[in-house]
């Protein structure tokens, strides 16, 4: 079994956005990466497919030079090499021109099964595991909590909303992204980050000519939608006001 | 034109599908809309959007658009795309659209837009509002090119009861499409839920919330007096629920159960939008948070900045005064 997982690089949860003086992009040199959440999740489940099914887990990744952080963590925690297309361009690139950029370096792989999270915690577009799939000419599924292999048919677990959940099979090979919460993570050991380094990471150029779906106009911090009554003072002091308000004002209590 | 997607199941109306509809008049600016309906046989969702008269009824039906599949979806909706030509094809952002629309947009090579909360201007020329970086901004976002564009609404970004209805209803188009039923390659089963939900947050008339603020199991204590003291449910972000620190079924979200109580307290949600479309229709929100620029201070009504662990002790304690 084949499996690749492709992952992206996004700015920390704690990361309080700056923006660039054209207000088009973030400013990255303020900001600190980690990989992204969902992906964490794909990662994690390829690597106990492999437990299972044996073969090897290729982590994937388009980004710049910075990438290689997640892509070295990845290996730390089990992949068995990497692949990097690597172009500083893609840093803010869209969901189409990554998927493009990973479908060109992934298409002679001949991989069994792809993995990727539902969408990375960015741009958010959701879209880059599925048009990915497109343009590898393989079916997908997505927001997937389970997934069952026998020989070359795949059953998953795909969630709906609102609690439902439906079971799908589709042939091999696939495309799948990953929900959150699929399995629990494990973290790198001393002896995988030893083990990492010696790990090959493939670096790919970004194929020409590759056109933007869209573009950022400008990037903002929201606007709220609500007045919020800010309170403040010690511990006791805002416990006391907000109590007070929920009883008189809001007459919630 | 604009064409909209709706989204039904057994003749059921996704009720998101009208939110898409307000935003798609917005768009259209007066100029006509058209509604596609995908499905096995015309059904109850035809005939109820025909009766909101906003628009031709494009009844799209073939034995293999049911049960849908992202691969039936993309075949059909290519060809519907290709003989009527809309300038922007509108969709709610809901579970199915996120399956089969980036794939019906990298198939026909056309821009798509997901998770809009906003426009500015009319059909093509339009710029869309989207969330990026978790909600901590909002992206100006303009589809590249002259061509057609896919966009996908927010659920709940737009609202229903601002539907524009015609004065008389609209007529349905019977469209036919060719499936070769061979290309579609995903086989699903019928869905199904999980083990009965114990819990209805659904009828909850107050509810405390945790996040990621609560940092680990061992301090849910601390929520649960909070909430014994205000008489409410206890509920939780969807990575307390991933931890396994509580049930599933106490998820609150877009892939958890969606609630409008009297007062929700959100503690050390940050308010990502998959929290927010779940709670941010209950009647008082009230936010405490160490982060002054998390997004759950843009739906709360009162908000606390500082340390749960502190302020939340002082409010069991003036409650119980």
């Amino acid at each position: 079994m084949k499996i690749a997982v492709c992952i992206k690089q996004v700015p920390t949860r704690e990361w309080q956005p700056r923006l660039r003086d054209d207000k088009t992009w973030i400013r990255e040199q303020d900001a600190s990466f980690e990989m992204n959440e969902p992906d964490a999740y794909a990662l994690e489940e390829s690597l106990r497919l492999r437990e299972k099914h044996g073969g090897e887990v290729v982590v994937c990744a388009a980004g710049p030079s910075r990438v290689q952080q997640v892509l070295r963590e990845a290996l730390a925690r089990g992949a068995d090499r990497a692949l990097h297309v690597e172009d500083e361009a893609l840093g803010s690139a869209d969901a189409f021109v990554t998927a493009a950029a990973l479908a060109a370096a992934m298409a002679d792989e001949k991989f069994d099964l792809v993995l990727t999270g539902l969408q990375s915690d960015d741009q958010g577009h959701g879209q880059t595991g599925v048009v990915l799939a497109e343009r590898l000419g393989i079916p997908h599924s997505t927001i997937i909590m389970e997934i069952q292999i026998e020989g070359s048919s795949l059953r998953v677990k795909r969630e709906l909303e609102g609690g439902w959940f439906q079971w799908i099979a589709m042939p091999l090979p696939a495309l799948l992204t990953i929900q959150s919460g699929i399995n629990q993570l494990r973290y790198a050991t001393l002896k995988g980050i030893m083990a990492a380094k010696k790990k090959e990471i493939r670096k790919v150029a970004l194929p020409p000519g590759l056109q933007p779906s869209q573009q950022i106009v400008a990037l903002a911090l929201p606007v709220r939608s609500k007045q919020t009554q800010m309170i403040t003072g010690s511990p006791s002091e805002a416990a006391k006001e907000l109590v007070r308000r929920l009883r008189e004002e809001a007459r919630a209590l | 034109m604009i064409l909209v997607i709706a989204e039904q199941r057994e003749g059921k109306l996704n009720r998101a599908t009208w939110e898409a509809i307000v935003a798609a008049q917005q768009l259209a600016g007066g100029d006509a809309l058209r509604i596609g309906v995908l499905g096995a046989s015309a059904g109850a969702a035809t005939q109820e959007l025909a009766a909101a008269g906003v628009g031709e009824v494009l009844d799209v039906t073939d034995a293999a658009l049911e049960p849908y599949t992202p691969d039936g979806y993309v075949l059909a909706l290519a060809q519907v795309i290709g003989s009527t030509k809309p300038e922007v094809v509108a969709l709610a952002h809901t579970y199915q659209a996120r399956d089969f629309a980036p794939m019906l947009a990298a198939r026909l090579n056309l821009p798509l837009i997901t998770d809009v909360t906003g426009i500015s201007g009319t059909g093509r020329q339009a710029t869309f509002t989207r969330p990026m970086f978790q909600g901590k901004l909002a992206a100006e976002v303009k589809p590249a090119g002259g061509g057609p564009c896919l966009v996908t609404f927010q659920i709940g970004a737009f609202r229903a009861d601002a539907l524009k209805k015609g004065a008389s209803p609209s007529p349905v188009t019977s469209t036919a499409v060719t499936i070769d039923r061979a290309a579609i390659r995903q086989t699903p089963d019928a869905p199904f839920q999980e083990a009965r939900q114990a819990v209805d947050l659904g009828q909850a008339a107050r509810i405390v919330a945790v996040g990621r603020g609560i940092k680990s199991q061992e301090h849910l204590p601390v929520a649960e007096k909070l909430a014994r003291a205000m008489d409410a449910e206890l509920a939780a972000s969807r990575p307390i629920c991933d931890s396994g620190w509580l049930p599933m079924e106490r998820q609150i979200g877009s892939s958890g159960q969606t609630v409008a109580p009297k007062l929700y307290v959100a503690l050390g949600i940050s308010g990502a939008i998959q929290h927010l479309v779940g709670m941010k229709g209950s009647r008082t929100i009230v936010a405490i948070n160490k982060d002054a620029d998390a997004p759950i201070f843009e739906v709360a009504d009162y908000g606390i900045v500082g340390d749960l662990f502190e302020i939340v002790p002082a409010l069991v304690a003036e409650l119980e005064k």
